[in-house]
Formats: structure tokens, sequence, C-alpha cells
């Protein structure tokens, strides 16, 4: 049903000027959304508890929204076309123990190399995803399924019953997740880069926007010429990369690390990229809104937390938060919708 | 991916549709012969009563879930919050038995909970129209939560003997827990409805194209609704079943058994796409998914590591068909070039003529 709608929300999508400006705004206000979502948010929990806004508090909010993300950049990448990615958790959580290890004390692995050995563990899983749901045709939703478990079944094989505490990494392993510029995490930094450039190459490139058009329709894409196979592929490798990187960020974060790392993560990862506006079943949505997604999501997390909300009440009230942003996202695009409907009516008399 | 499939074997009327599905059949079949015989060259205990009666024990809860998921998934859609729906059910029976209330009551109470988590499943589907996967995924927190808020850190145990035997001691004269006994007749009945029923059949038509459906005259929404209603029910019942075998009501009850439930009706050969699938494929499935964990179990394998059997078993129940359906292709592409080319000279003679 989504789907249908995709065209008129995409950015830039090859139409005449005036509609393509429309679009344009039409996208705007979709990020814009959550954004003013967001702002509500921290406004009443602030004006409630003052300390939420204390610099501390924000730092710790920044780091673990970051890493979460991260995550959801990747998901987005794969959920635009037309696909979905289970299996993010368990990489992460492959990852995390892995390089953990490795930035151990016993190992002592320069950094530079820990987060290459993320990547290489994430991009085989995404490559391992990508191959089986491009070449072996089988539906991304059971492949990732399957590799949900299979890989968190080798973490348990690998880690057994044992873990990594963090007085066990160097020291400069741990102060990844804990350095600052001008009180903003680096981190934080560094990823807004990354999602900025993601979305610049979703926006502007031909492979990025090809994605767009596969999830929009395949059967047109395919008619269209273009590499879906290619093309969904890489949008696994990456998001399995993207895992990988995650899981190094995690180890550095929370610093004990066994083998329940990030399990049951890739609900709340499909969760900010649906808060995020990102169509579920492919062709609209945004990295930038993804990520928003993510922040809010964490910041509902902490805001519970800081005004006192018994933790017990957390689960249900994200739960709740995700079914009405879905159905206030559905809401708002069917009005829209319906407004594009009569102006190109009134135009087209 | 499903529309290339279907164009690759030329589309097919009712019968190549059915020829795979009975292959799929066939197919559990051999692999549930083949984990038998390896679970008993594995371990003399593997074919007796006792362990059989183990491994249902183990698996009454998600048979029974998987036999509405089975229906959700072939009339198109999902849900993934049937673990959550178990965990609020045991919850709340938890609750109003600390609470005092006369169990028949908290059977009521619990059945209408599960009702009502399938209806606000179903509503949001339906009427407001938003993908089931992202609905289940909000459900899956939020039904959670409410466990959560009901019992916070506390563990209800003391539950009477009559039920908790429920959980531990098998139906009389048979080896079959009670939890078994459930489903088998819970399958006969949903075999029935789905198999031999205008309401049945009209499943796998939405699943097949929703559209096309709707203005056949179906009630798809309707239909939809009530499939997740009853989805809610079997999972608050399974919820109760599960509370009483262990005895004990927490929070996390359940925690993970969505994608099992899922995995067992995938590996029945019902295709993620909706309009295809049986009933009799989802009990041979659950028979290959218990006696895999059971087989596992018996030599000491990491219990928490089963994962890896069950998402390899799930990834090869996809790919043999896929496959089947490629070397398929192939020979008929083959068989179509071999039968054009002697028509080729013959097409080009009008040309020479001219």
């Amino acid at each position: 049903m989504t789907a249908t709608l995709a065209p008129h929300r995409e950015p830039g999508s090859p139409a005449p000027a005036s509609s393509r400006r429309l679009a344009d705004r039409v996208f705007r206000i979709r990020e814009f959304g959550i954004v003013a979502v967001l702002v509500v948010f921290v406004a009443v929990t602030a004006s409630i508890q003052s300390r939420f806004l204390s610099s501390t508090n924000i730092q710790f909010i920044l780091v673990d929204a970051t890493i979460f993300a991260l995550l959801a950049l990747g998901e987005t990448i794969v959920v635009i076309s037309r696909n979905v990615d289970l299996s993010v958790g368990s990489v992460l959580g492959l990852s995390a123990f892995l390089t953990a290890r490795l930035a151990s004390n016993t190992h002592g692995l320069p950094l530079p190399l820990v987060f290459l050995a993320g990547i290489g563990i994430g991009l085989l899983c995404g490559i391992v995803n990508g191959l089986m749901v491009t070449i072996g045709r089988v539906p991304s939703l059971v492949v990732t399924l399957a590799t949900l478990y299979i890989i968190r079944g080798a973490d348990v094989l690998i880690v057994g019953g044992g873990q990594v505490v963090p007085s066990s990494y160097y020291p400069s392993f741990l102060t990844i997740s804990k350095a600052t510029v001008a009180g903003i995490p680096d981190l934080a930094i560094v990823v807004a880069v990354v999602i900025a450039g993601g979305a610049y190459w979703l926006r502007t490139y031909r492979s990025g926007r090809e994605l767009y058009a596969i999830g929009s329709n395949p059967d047109a894409a395919r008619l269209a010429g273009i590499p879906m196979g290619r093309r969904v592929f890489t949008a696994f490798a990456l998001s399995g990369a993207i895992a990988g990187v995650a899981g190094v960020l995690w180890a550095s974060r929370y610093g004990t690390v066994d083998s329940t790392a990030g399990t049951s993560y890739e609900l709340q990862v499909v969760a900010a990229v649906v808060v995020g506006g990102v169509a579920i079943f492919g062709g609209s949505g945004s990295v930038v809104g993804a990520a928003i997604g993510a922040l809010l999501l964490q910041t509902i997390n902490s805001a519970l937390y800081g005004l006192g909300v018994s933790p017990n009440w957390d689960q249900a009230i994200a739960g709740f938060l995700l079914i009405l942003a879905i159905v206030l996202d559905r809401l708002i695009s069917l009005r829209l919708t319906a407004s594009l409907r009569r102006r190109s009516a009134r135009r087209g008399a | 991916m499903e529309h290339d499939v279907d164009a690759a074997t030329g589309g097919g009327g009712g019968w190549g549709r059915l020829r795979p599905a009975m292959r799929w059949e066939t197919g559990l079949v051999v692999v549930v012969i083949a984990i038998a015989i390896m679970g008993s060259s594995l371990s003399p205990q593997f074919l007796t009563a006792n362990n059989f009666f183990n491994l249902g024990l183990n698996n009454g809860e998600i048979a029974i879930m998987a036999l509405p998921m089975a229906l959700i998934i072939i009339s198109g859609e999902i849900d993934l919050s049937v673990e959550s729906t178990l965990g609020m059910s045991s919850a709340v029976l938890g609750v109003l038995w600390a609470d005092h209330w006369p169990m028949l009551a908290i059977f009521v109470v619990v059945a209408v909970v599960g009702a009502l988590a399938g209806a606000i499943n179903g509503l949001l589907v339906t009427r407001v129209g938003l993908p089931s996967l992202a609905v289940t995924i909000g459900t899956l927190a939020l039904y959670r939560g409410i466990a959560l808020i009901l019992l916070g850190p506390r563990t209800v145990a003391n539950f009477p003997t009559i039920y908790t035997n429920v959980g531990i001691v098998a139906i009389p004269h048979t080896d079959l827990p009670y939890s078994i006994g459930i489903f088998i007749v819970l399958a006969v009945i949903f075999a029935i409805v789905l198999h031999a029923t205008p309401f049945g059949r009209s499943i796998y038509a939405m699943g097949d194209n929703a559209e096309a459906a709707m203005f056949a005259g179906l009630r798809v929404k309707r239909i939809k609704t009530t499939l997740f209603i009853v989805s809610g029910v079997a999972s608050a019942l399974a919820g109760v079943l599960f509370t009483f075998r262990l005895n004990t009501a927490v929070q996390d009850n359940g925690t993970g058994l969505s994608l099992d439930v899922v995995a067992i009706v995938l590996l029945a050969g019902v295709s993620i796409f909706g309009g295809k699938g049986s009933i009799g494929g989802g009990f041979l499935a659950v028979l290959a998914f218990a006696g895999l964990q059971n087989a596992l179990l018996l030599t000491n394998f990491n219990q928490e590591a089963t994962g890896l059997v069950t998402g390899g078993l799930l990834l090869v129940s996809v790919f043999v068909p896929n496959a089947a359906m490629f070397v398929r292709s192939i020979r008929r592409a083959v068989t179509r070039m071999t039968r054009r080319m002697p028509s080729e000279p013959a097409l080009s003679m009008p040309r020479k003529d001219t």
C-alpha cells in the first residue's frame, strides 16, 4: 500500500519541476514531524527533570543513539530496496565479542586493525546474506531470519560461557566512546558525517537512486535495465559491514561483552527505521529520517528513566509510541496523497 | 521474485500450483525420517516413549501458535507479537491467581486478553492499513511491556497441582503431553477449516492477490482480523500451558518464541509471500523441528546454540525448492531451444522465396 505512494515522496524524482518542488516539500514535512516530536519530548522532559539536559546525560544519549543510528543507516539502505535485514543484532554480537577479544591486552591489536576486523566480520555476514538473497533468490525476511539464528548460534559456540570485561582492554579502546569535542562525543560527529555521506549517496548517485527504483517497483526496475542483483547485494554487504563496525563501538561503549550482546536489537533497529519514516515495503524514506528515528527512540528510553518512570513501563511506552508513529505516518501520507491528487486534478482541468 | 518464479514455470493452473506443494510435504517426510534415524543412531534413548513425551512437552506451545501463524502467513500477513501475547497472558494469569481469583474466571479473562491483543493487531493492519510486520513489531514491545508492568520483577509460582500436572503428566493411556493433545485436535480443526471450507480457501485467495480477492467479494479485512484474533487466543492458550508447565509466571515467559514459530511455518512450506502452504506440512514441520532440537539435546550440544541448526534447517527448506525450480526452468529452456531448432529453416524459407 505504502509502495504505491512512494513516487510522490521521493526526493528529486524525475518529474516536472513544479511537482518536484512539491515532492521536496512533502519530503521535508515528513522529517519535520519526527524532529517536532523529538523537540517536544526533550522540552517536556527537561522542564520536569532539569538534569536531563546535563552535558553528561546528553553525551550518554548521543553515544547510545550513535550506535543505534549507525545500524539504522545500514537497515535503511536494505529496506529502501524492499528487503529487510534481521541479522544485524547477531552480526553486532559476533563482531562485538571477537573484536573485544582482539582489543584485549592479550592480543593487543592496534585500533585501526580492530575496526578493520569488525568491518571484515560484518562484511562477511552481509555478503552471505546478499548472495543468498540475490543468487539463491530466497526472500530476505527468510534469509536474515535464518542467519539471525545461525550467527547467534555461532557466537554462542565461540563464546561459550565466557565474557570480555572492561579491565582487559587497552585503555585507548574504551576511550573511543568517551572522547568529546566541545561536549559532543567524537563518535557522534564521525557517525553524523557517515550518515550525511550515506544520505548524499542515496540522493544523488545513480546506484543510490536505483535502490529506490528497485524498492519502488522491482518489475519496472528490471525492465529499465537496473542491475538489481548487484545493487541489492551491495545493500546487504553494506548493512553487514556497518553492523560489524557497530559491534566494535558496542564493545567500546559497554565494556562487558558476552554471547547475548545485541540480542533482539534487530527489532529495535527496524522500529527506528519505521519511526523515521522509511516505508517498510521499500522505495521511500531517507537515512537522515532513520537516524532521527533512532535518536528519538533512544531519547525516549533515557527520558523515561530520567522522569523516574519505573523501568517496568519502558517497553510498553516504546511499543505504544512505535505504533503511534506508524499510525500518524499513515494518516499524514493519506492526507498528502489526497491533496496531491486534488492538486493534479485541478491542474489537469 | 515470486512473480518471476511463476513466470518461469509458465504460470500454471490448479495443478501447477499443487504439485510443488505435494512434493514439499514428501520432502518433509524424508527429512523427518532422516532425523529419526540420525537421532536413534546418536542415542538409544531417542526413539523411546519417554523421550517423545519430553520432545512434545518442550514444543507444544510453539506448535499451537504455529497453526494460526500458518493461516496468517498464507493470507499474506505476519504476526511477530505472539511471544509477547503469550507473555502477557502468562502475566495476567499470575497476577489474578496471586489475587485469589477462581481459576475458571482467570481462564475467561486470559482468553479475552488474547482476543483483544489479536484484535488490536488485526484492526491496525486492516482498518488503518498498516503493514503487519511493523504493527506486530510494535505490539511485540507493547504486550511484553504490559507483562512487565503487571508483574514487574515478581514471580508467581504457587499454582495448584491439578493445573501444573497438565504440564508434566501425560494424557491417560498415552505418551502424549496435554499440550500436544491440544495441538493435534486444533491441527485437525485448522486443517478442515483451511482446506475444506470457503473461509479457508478464501485465505489462499487473498494471500495470492488481496485486491482480486476483494473484487471477488471476499471480506478480506474481516477475515484477516479474525485470523489475528484467533492467533491472539491461541497465544493466550499457549501462555497458560507455558505457565503451568514451568509453574511460574514471570514477565519474560516465552521471549524469542515468535521467530521459532515463524521458522516452523516457513519450514512447513508456507510461502512468506502468502497464498501457499498446508496444515499437513505444518504438522511435519513441527515434528522435524522438535526432533532436531531433541536430537541435539541428547548429544550434549550447547543448548543455546541450537539456533545454528534451526536456522540451517530453515535455509535448506527454502533453498531446495528454489534449486529445483531453477533446474526445471533451465531444462525447459533447453528443450524449448532444441524444439525451435528444426523449425528455424521453415521460418526463413519464405524470406528466401521473396
